[in-house]
């Protein structure tokens, strides 16, 4: 695997706390909080659809100064840990940084991006209920399929002009993304999440998780078969898109806990539609413009 | 190891005729350990009377332990006269910010702004150290160990236990016990449930047996219905406490501002009478109360 630069490296981790949240989130985090009474539910249920608001508060609830004997792995932990008002107050000083823009400078729509997150979240959570009870936690799912392609918005936002590259070149040359990141940026957005999760104590099947969902050879476990099952699912049935169009010879690697038939798989997962539209309204997509 | 009560309060000052028996004073505790250490638990406003009573001793090495940065925790630190004569040293220790981002050290700067006091922390006499505590790891004082322990308050809260030659003592600080957040029939109450659960044993397992537990009850049972989430704790949630890790006493402090000590007192004899074979030691906590452990 490439690597990055030293230099390079700490740009970016330091790029991500000037990295402004998601439209939504910003906006009912400031609506919540204006009410003193605010239900702590309906704050945790903002922040966890919000990868970079997630990524934010688990870097720090993860800091060393606190010591907790595991890492922190979802928001409702880190409320459970540091009180409600903690995170509130956390959660204000993301929103004040600012919102991210529709499309950056590389035409990445941060939106569909954001859709896709979320619904490989929530079939990333459903499919470890259906398909690995007890072999993985469905929370730490969902969290993985929230966060697993955080390293793109991450050279959306601060290498604009190498990820750009990228998506041209993974459309151009009919090439997985990744791909085209380790060619033009000298490592892909899966190295990228992970070195940052990694850097702030994420717990490790979390950092493996990210790093490893396009390695093929990489070792099995059931909460990377999860992720890489939804990610899967949600790309075939075009829910979002983050720069990595589908193509029909993916099939072949899909984890062998899953059987081989997709379409058996997605119908046992029911009617997808509610998490489709719910990570709609909250991604802004269909109701803004 | 000897503990004595400067400030029993919670929230504000509260003098008057109406708290002359247990005081107004806002939270300090004074931990001496068998070398005769100081160590100051919290500087509420009863760190000025705790002040004057250092003053024929001097110079002094005073360890103070935040537990956090609320006002009823800290107003009395410009007020700790030692820190204006040379010779003394005050070693300040507490929690890691997050919001802010800032450890301890901001404590007195914050206090000692050109518009709040008239003296600049530059102008300070003695030596005034800052530390900022990793939780779970004990400080050694003389010959005591403080171990700061993370609570439960809307802001981070360190409990502090204190271990003295075999003698110990608990001190939760401002701390409301862990509550689901969820309604019972939301489908994430069960994992929430579980995590509070967790925390809770986790808590428990940490500060275990003790001599003196000394515990926030600013409530009632009652009373806390309409306190939900305000970060402190009841009578009962303490007694609940004191029984799941064994403590030997349990000192109820932090007492609401505008309880009398007829009220405080008719509220303790209740909670008395409620847990009449509890195997622990029940007592209210009175400014210039001592407990030798
Ligand atoms: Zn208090
Ligand atoms: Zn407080």
């Amino acid at each position: 695997m490439p690597h990055l630069s030293l230099e390079l490296e700490r740009k970016l981790t330091t790029a991500v706390e000037r990295m402004p949240a998601f439209p939504k989130s910003v906006q009912s985090v400031l609506e919540l909080t204006r009410n003193i009474n605010c239900l702590p539910k309906d704050l945790v249920g903002v922040i966890e659809k919000d990868p970079v608001m997630t990524m934010k508060i688990l870097r720090v609830i993860n800091s060393a100064y606190y010591g907790l004997p595991n890492k922190i792995n979802s928001v409702g932990q880190s409320v459970v840990y540091l009180g409600i008002n903690t995170i509130k107050n956390l959660a204000l000083s993301f929103a004040a940084v600012g919102i991210l823009p529709r499309f950056n400078t590389t035409g990445f729509d941060i939106q569909r991006y954001l859709l896709h997150s979320l619904t490989v979240a929530a079939v990333a959570r459903m499919l470890c209920e259906k398909y690995a009870r007890g072999e993985a936690d469905p929370m730490d799912c969902y969290i993985a399929g929230l966060l697993h392609d955080f390293g793109k918005v991450v050279f959306a936002q601060f290498l604009s002009v190498e990820f750009m590259k990228s998506l041209a070149a993974a459309i151009d040359f009919e090439k997985p993304l990744y791909l085209a990141e380790q060619e033009i940026i000298g490592a892909d957005h899966a190295y990228v999440g992970a070195l940052l999760a990694k850097k702030w104590q994420f717990a490790e099947p979390l950092v493996e998780c990210i790093r490893d969902h396009h390695h093929e050879d990489a070792a099995p476990s059931a909460m990377l078969d999860c992720l890489r099952m939804a990610d899967m699912v949600c790309r075939m049935q075009d829910f979002g898109e983050a720069g990595n169009p589908w193509r029909d010879g993916e099939l072949a690697r899909m984890p062998a806990r899953f059987g081989g038939d997709i379409a058996e798989v997605i119908a046992r997962l029911g009617d997808l539609q509610k998490i489709v539209a719910d990570a709609q309204s909250f991604a802004q997509i269909g109701t803004e413009r | 190891m000897k503990v004595k009560m400067w400030g029993v309060r919670g929230s504000i000052p509260s003098p008057g005729p109406h708290t002359v028996r247990y005081g107004g004073n806002t939270t300090c505790i004074e931990v001496r350990s068998d070398d005769d250490s100081l160590i100051i638990l919290d500087a509420g406003t009863g760190i000025f009377p705790l002040a004057q009573s250092l003053l024929p001793r001097l110079p002094v090495t005073a360890n103070i332990f935040i537990t956090h940065t609320h006002w009823d925790h800290i107003q009395g630190l410009p007020f700790f006269i030692p820190i204006f004569i040379p010779g003394n040293t005050l070693r300040i220790h507490g929690a890691y910010d997050l919001v802010t981002m800032q450890g301890i050290e901001h404590v007195m700067s914050v206090q000692l702004q050109f518009s709040y006091f008239p003296i600049r922390e530059a102008e300070l006499k003695a030596r005034v150290e800052y530390e900022t505590l990793t939780v779970g790891t004990p400080m050694a004082i003389g010959d005591a160990n403080v171990t700061p322990v993370l609570m439960n308050h809307p802001v981070p809260d360190l409990g502090y236990r204190v271990d003295c030659n075999g003698k110990s003592l608990f001190f939760t600080g401002d701390h409301e016990p862990w509550r689901n957040i969820y309604a019972p029939e939301d489908p994430e109450y069960a994992e929430y449930q579980a995590m509070v659960e967790q925390r809770q044993a986790e808590l428990d397992a940490t500060i275990g047996p003790v001599d003196l537990l000394i515990v926030d009850t600013a409530y009632t049972e009652a009373e806390y219905a309409q306190k939900i989430g305000w970060g402190h704790g009841t009578f009962d949630t303490a007694v609940a406490m004191a029984r799941r890790i064994g403590a030997k006493r349990l000192l109820f402090t932090h007492h609401e501002p505008t309880r009398s000590d007829d009220a405080l007192e008719a509220i303790f004899a209740e909670v008395r009478a409620r847990y009449p074979d509890i195997d622990c030691e029940l007592m209210l906590a009175r400014e210039g109360m001592e407990i030798v452990l």
